[in-house]
């Protein structure tokens, strides 16, 4: 497909304009492609993306510390495999919200689907709103919040890192759990496999206290919070443990 | 003696007795199934007339990735390095490999472990493989690569995640996995953010938009439901198409996956080819299969089955010195396998991390045994002998381009191989469910 040329308010970056400057992209008048070269081409600065309609892959790969808005619903992997970037979604988002962000911060102003940040590296994904199954898939460091309830297998497979869930937790939480700390301040529907409870520490209660205040998180009580971690029993192969499963 | 209780099989069954699980071992499929040896070629005669074997020019050039990449990948020959993980290899093995692709003029391939930035130096064109595990996945290491590989399994394990014991998880390789050092890795089977064929679409669309359009997008099979997996990778927008056949191998699995999951090479090239041309994508949509490559005539018999290029990695290993019974300083190692059980020649144990050469393993010590620059000599003089081989052979069917060979220039020895790979059996018109 050939790009349409880029109306001159829309030629993001290319202006090397100072960094309140904004530009609008119109993903009604816009291709995916097109969006997204013009976001990866600012060096910093601000834009925001009007009608996104559930638009997938927007914001994908940026790498410079810019400001997006997404205004309205955006579809699968908004702000992924990015950094440095702040990115805000204005509405709901789908599957895979962040998916192996490095660095930055990517926040949903609503629900997320499936496997938030899943396999994320580095920066925070926050979402207010509930997320579906799978949140926070084999996380690899980065740091997630989740204002509302999560689903089933939430943390699974994940390495390290932190999760915040400030509503309830589903069933299999914490599934075949690593290094990363899954902290609740609903209840927990069900436990995964090698997934269990520690008491909380002094420590844990200030760590989330601060990302619950920078998270905007004022039904979260820290000091009422659960801490789900890895009881490391299935670190290694044993036929044993064929039933735990 | 009974057939269904041999020695072998009563040894095995004591074996998962004393260790209550499943056997891991790395390496292929033992046992013997349809393949390439299977086929022979048909020469030219009258006519065609073959090409001069020594003097006239048969084109090995291979370009993967035309369907929507800007640059699509340009290889002088039709064998590539298939991925193997730094990780399942030593940094030697992979900077050997990598290197081996460059004087070659072929591309080599990561693995489940991320890009060692060794590999990267070291090979000119590489393909990045994007795993279930994602272990070590970059955005910058996906700008920086020739191509990005979409795994969806291997032919060793098609349905099963990989494996790493956790003697081979040492500091460095759990620091790019993001593990705990010394566990037991098993990878994930599936992808932690997207299942199924529009879900493939969308990723698909997604590692293009992070790669601004330039790379091509592989994605590889392992081969088992060959014809619907190639039509919904397609449909999903990729560029070329890797099938791993069972016969491929594996730096660690149970061996109940290695023999007996999937389908044969054979078999798998022939039904991946036949789905390209019915989807009207041969042509546009290159194929790529591997899975017990070894010489020049199994790379001409897929290639006149369909494949545009294939891909080699026990037969790499082999030439880099795997199962050698001397390392790189000239020492006999003969000990060092016979302390893992096993002889030159017979080694599958790539999965205790005591490789005696230095290829398989994370300790340091044994690692030295490996000299990459002698290495990446013996592989690259390996692929370069494939591509004569292949284009002799091609040569002497009339070809002037190995991409030439087609279905025409096969027959097959046995009924099954006929039946699997579409070609008549040798001396007969027939091909057997085609014609009678």
């Amino acid at each position: 497909m050939t790009s349409l040329p880029h109306p001159p308010d829309q030629q993001a970056g290319r202006q090397g304009g100072l960094p309140d400057a904004e530009v609008t992209l119109d993903a009604a008048a816009m291709s995916t492609r097109e969006i997204n070269r013009s976001l990866q081409a600012l060096p910093y600065g601000r834009a925001v993306v009007v009608n996104p309609a559930g638009r997938h892959n927007l914001a994908v790969g940026l790498d410079a510390p810019v400001r997006v808005e997404i205004d309205g619903p955006a579809g699968f992997y908004p702000g992924g495999l990015g950094k440095k970037a702040r990115i805000t979604v204005n509405g709901p988002a789908g599957c895979g919200v962040a998916e192996n962000l490095m660095s930055g911060n990517v926040h949903v102003r609503g629900s997320a689907g499936q496997s938030v940040a899943a396999s994320a590296r580095g920066g925070v994904v926050v979402v207010d709103g509930g997320c579906s199954s799978r949140a926070g898939i084999s996380l690899k460091g980065a740091t997630l919040a989740i204002g509302g309830d999560a689903g089933a297998y939430c943390g699974v497979l994940a390495q390290s890192g932190v999760i915040l869930i400030g509503g309830d937790a589903g069933p299999c939480l914490g599934d075949s759990l690593y290094e990363a700390v899954v902290y609740v301040g609903g209840k927990i529907t069900g436990l995964g496999t090698d997934a269990a409870i520690e008491e909380i520490t002094e420590h844990d209660v200030t760590f989330v206290k601060v990302l619950a205040e920078g998270c905007g998180f004022d039904h979260v009580s820290p000091a009422d919070i659960t801490k789900v971690v890895s009881t490391r029993r299935l670190y290694h192969l044993h036929s044993h443990d064929h039933g735990t499963y | 003696m009974s057939h269904t209780f041999s020695p072998r099989v009563i040894a095995e069954i004591q074996e998962r007795a004393r260790l209550g699980g499943c056997e891991v071992r790395g390496g292929g499929a033992r046992r013997a199934v349809p393949g390439f040896d299977d086929l022979l070629i048909l020469p030219a005669g009258l006519s065609p007339a073959p090409l001069e074997g020594y003097r006239e020019r048969c084109e090995t050039r291979t370009v993967l990735g035309t369907r929507y990449a800007e640059e699509p990948v340009v290889l002088d020959i039709p064998v590539t390095i298939a991925g193997m993980s730094f990780g399942a290899l030593s940094a030697g093995a992979k900077e050997a490999l990598g290197r081996a692709a460059t004087l070659a003029g072929t591309s080599a391939t990561t693995g489940d472990g991320g890009m060692a930035p060794q590999e990267r130096d070291a090979a000119k064109t590489l393909v990045y493989q994007c795993l279930p595990s994602r272990y070590g996945f970059d955005p910058d290491h996906l700008r920086s690569a020739d191509a990005v590989e979409i795994v969806l399994g291997q032919g060793a394990t098609p349905g099963g995640g990989s494996m790493l014991l956790g003697q081979k998880i040492t500091t460095p390789v759990a620091f790019m996995r993001d593990l705990p050092e010394g566990m037991d890795q098993r990878s994930a089977s599936r992808h932690p953010d997207w299942t199924g064929p529009d879900g493939l679409r969308i990723k698909i669309e997604e590692l293009r938009e992070v790669t601004s359009w330039r790379i091509p997008v592989y994605v590889k099979i392992g081969a088992a439901r060959v014809a619907s997996d190639v039509q919904h990778a397609v449909e999903a927008g990729a560029d070329v198409i890797v099938v791993d056949g069972m016969q491929g191998g594996t730096g660690a699995a149970q061996d109940v996956f290695i023999e007996h999951t999937g389908i044969p090479t054979l078999a798998a090239t022939r039904l991946a080819a036949d789905t390209l041309r019915r989807l009207s994508a041969e042509g546009e949509v290159q194929l790529v299969v591997s899975g017990g490559i070894r010489s020049g005539a199994d790379v001409a018999k897929a290639l006149a089955l369909g494949a545009d290029a294939v891909s080699v990695g026990v037969a790499a290993l082999v030439a880099l010195g795997c199962n050698s019974s001397s390392d790189d300083t000239g020492a006999d190692v003969s000990l060092g396998y016979r302390a893992l059980g096993t002889v030159p020649g017979s080694c599958t144990a790539c999965h205790t991390g005591g490789c005696p050469v230095g290829i398989a393993t994370q300790d340091d010590m044994l690692a030295d045994r490996l000299d990459p620059d002698f290495g990446a000599e013996r592989v690259a003089n390996y692929l370069r002998a494939l591509a004569v081989e292949t284009a002799m052979l091609a040569r002497a069917c009339g070809k002037s381009s190995v991409h030439q060979l087609d279905t025409g220039d096969l027959v097959a020895l046995t009924v099954e191989a006929a039946a699997m790979a579409r070609v008549p059996l040798a001396g007969t018109s027939w091909i057997p469910g085609v014609t009678v």
